[in-house]
């Protein structure tokens, strides 16, 4: 934690400094609040409308929770599959590449139209945007597995099974990490759109009128929640991955 | 006891005709030596025995039972010495045991604390020195319930003082546990060290140009290749050697 702090203080001092330059120039050149609010108005009603907007961030963080937890157990089933099937995934993975091309802004509303209003949508977009990053870290991962230790187990005798559980998974891991902390930032957002077709609570609800009544301040206040969730999801995946590949962290640390 | 024959075996990739007719029986606890001009076909003849190839003609047969294309009936250990960077010493030795089945970690302990490695034993492989890796993949490859082990230039990655030490450590080890080694190298010195029987290639399509019982009782130590016998012995291997090279 200590080295965090030692490393961590850069960008927040300059992330400081850019406050105080908004607050500055919103103040020298008189902006209306409705149209470029100043920090300290947004600080202050994030901590006044406290109350009023934490029902919809913890509503976002389950939603967020939930369709990541899914999306990334669907991106690792489809790189299983794929990679255990030669023949699926020369069929299959150019069209996983298409599905990433389907703005997820218009397929949102199409979801709404055949599930309804439920979670079950939501959970779809998620799951949408969250499980390629996964799907292709880990077939690249499998793939990349250092050729000499494939040599080796095949020599000694390592079935197709043994070859993926002691070998080609662990060696994808540090690989499969990064995918995972891709897809966790993206979970947040893909819950906010999300909400933004068609939800009672959320994030999303609050931006969508909070905007419609020019409530700018807190528009700022949902995105910088948007953003300090995002970056809590991703800490939380490098603690993991800390602890599931320590002997990759303990290495490059020898390096 | 013949633990491996391997009869008439010929391979070819396309119109690359790279094993003609080979002939090799290896007995129990004996340890035989392959030289041979680079690309004539050691490394294939390991995948054949290790049955990722298959031969197109003859049988590789192990204790009277032919293993054409069967994988896990054999031992080895690679050139590089492949540990799995995520598994600590202790637990890439045991990889070989676990791959067929039951592992013995009291045993591996015991080897790896005689091999110098005790305080190692959770250590991950990034931790070690060339040589004490080379030293883990072996006991790995011993380890292994197989009976015949196939070393593929094993040592041929280290330096020139590592190397001897090794060799040392493998004599002495051999002494003790009498496994069944099929060696392939580029070294006549070591291979004159090390084994009991050396076989040369000839140049492709490879067949063996001449088989040669070493003449040096054991236990053989590091003084051995400084007598006149060795050095005759040595000088008469690198001719029939330098035969088959000049021919590529
Ligand atoms: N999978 C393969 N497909 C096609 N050709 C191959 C294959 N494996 C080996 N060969 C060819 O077979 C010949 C023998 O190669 P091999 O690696 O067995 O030689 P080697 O004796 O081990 O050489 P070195 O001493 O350099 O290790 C070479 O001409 C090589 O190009
Ligand atoms: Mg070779």
């Amino acid at each position: 934690m200590n080295t965090a702090l030692k490393k961590g203080w850069r960008p927040i001092l300059v992330l400081l400094l850019l406050f105080l330059l908004w607050e500055g120039i919103v103040r020298f050149i008189e902006a209306p609040s409705w149209l470029v609010p100043a920090p300290s108005l947004i600080f202050q009603e994030a901590y006044n409308g406290w109350s009023q907007f934490a029902p919809h961030l913890l509503s976002t963080t389950s939603l967020s929770l939930y369709g990541f937890a899914i999306g990334a157990a669907v991106g690792l089933a489809a790189a299983f599959c794929l990679h255990m099937l030669p023949f699926v995934r020369e069929s299959v993975y150019p069209l996983l590449i298409l599905s990433q091309n389907v703005p997820v802004i218009v397929l949102a509303p199409l979801l709404v139209i055949w599930f309804g209003f439920g979670i079950l949508p939501k959970v779809i977009v998620i799951t949408l945007v969250c499980f390629f990053p996964i799907t292709v870290a880990a077939l690249d991962g499998f793939k990349q597995t250092p050729a000499d230790l494939k040599h080796y187990m095949k020599m000694a005798g390592a079935t197709k099974q043994q070859l993926f559980w002691k070998l080609e998974l662990p060696a994808a891991l540090p690989g499969i990490f990064s995918g995972i902390k891709i897809s966790a930032t993206y979970s947040v957002m893909g819950a906010v759109i999300s909400e933004w077709v068609g939800a009672r609570m959320g994030v999303g609800v609050y931006m969508t009128l909070a905007s419609s009544s020019f409530r700018s301040d807190r528009v700022f206040v949902a995105i910088f929640a948007i953003m300090i969730l995002s970056l809590l999801f991703f800490l939380l995946i490098k603690l993991l991955e800390k602890l599931m590949v320590r002997w990759k962290w303990k290495e490059d640390k020898a390096k | 006891m013949t633990v491996l024959s391997l009869t008439n075996l010929s391979k070819r990739f396309g119109s690359n005709h790279v094993l003609d007719g080979l002939e090799l029986h290896i007995k129990k606890s004996e340890f035989v030596s392959i030289l041979g001009p680079s690309g004539s076909g050691k490394s294939t003849l390991f995948h054949m025995i290790g049955g990722l190839l298959t031969p197109d003609e003859g049988t590789i047969a192990l204790n009277e039972e032919k293993i054409n294309g069967i994988t896990g009936k054999i031992s080895y250990m690679p050139q590089s010495p492949s540990l799995l960077p995520w598994r600590s010493i202790l637990d890439n030795t045991l990889l070989g045991q676990e791959l067929q089945g039951k592992t013995d970690e009291s045993r591996a302990k015991e080897m790896l604390k005689v091999a110098g490695l005790g305080e190692y034993l959770n250590a991950y492989p990034h931790e070690l020195s060339g040589g004490m890796k080379q030293r883990a993949a072996f006991i790995r490859a011993l380890l292994s319930p197989q009976e015949l082990m196939l070393l593929d230039e094993p040592f041929s990655a280290l330096d020139e003082l590592t190397r001897s030490d090794m060799q040392q450590w493998l004599l002495q080890i051999w002494e003790k546990h009498k496994p069944t080694i099929l060696f392939v190298t580029h070294n006549i010195e070591e291979a004159i060290l090390l084994s009991d029987r050396i076989v040369i290639l000839s140049h492709r399509p490879a067949k063996i140009k001449e088989e040669v019982i070493v003449p040096f009782s054991r236990p053989r130590n590091e003084q051995l290749p400084l007598s006149e016998e060795f050095i005759h012995f040595r000088q008469k291997l690198h001719k029939l050697l330098q035969e088959e090279n000049k021919q590529s």
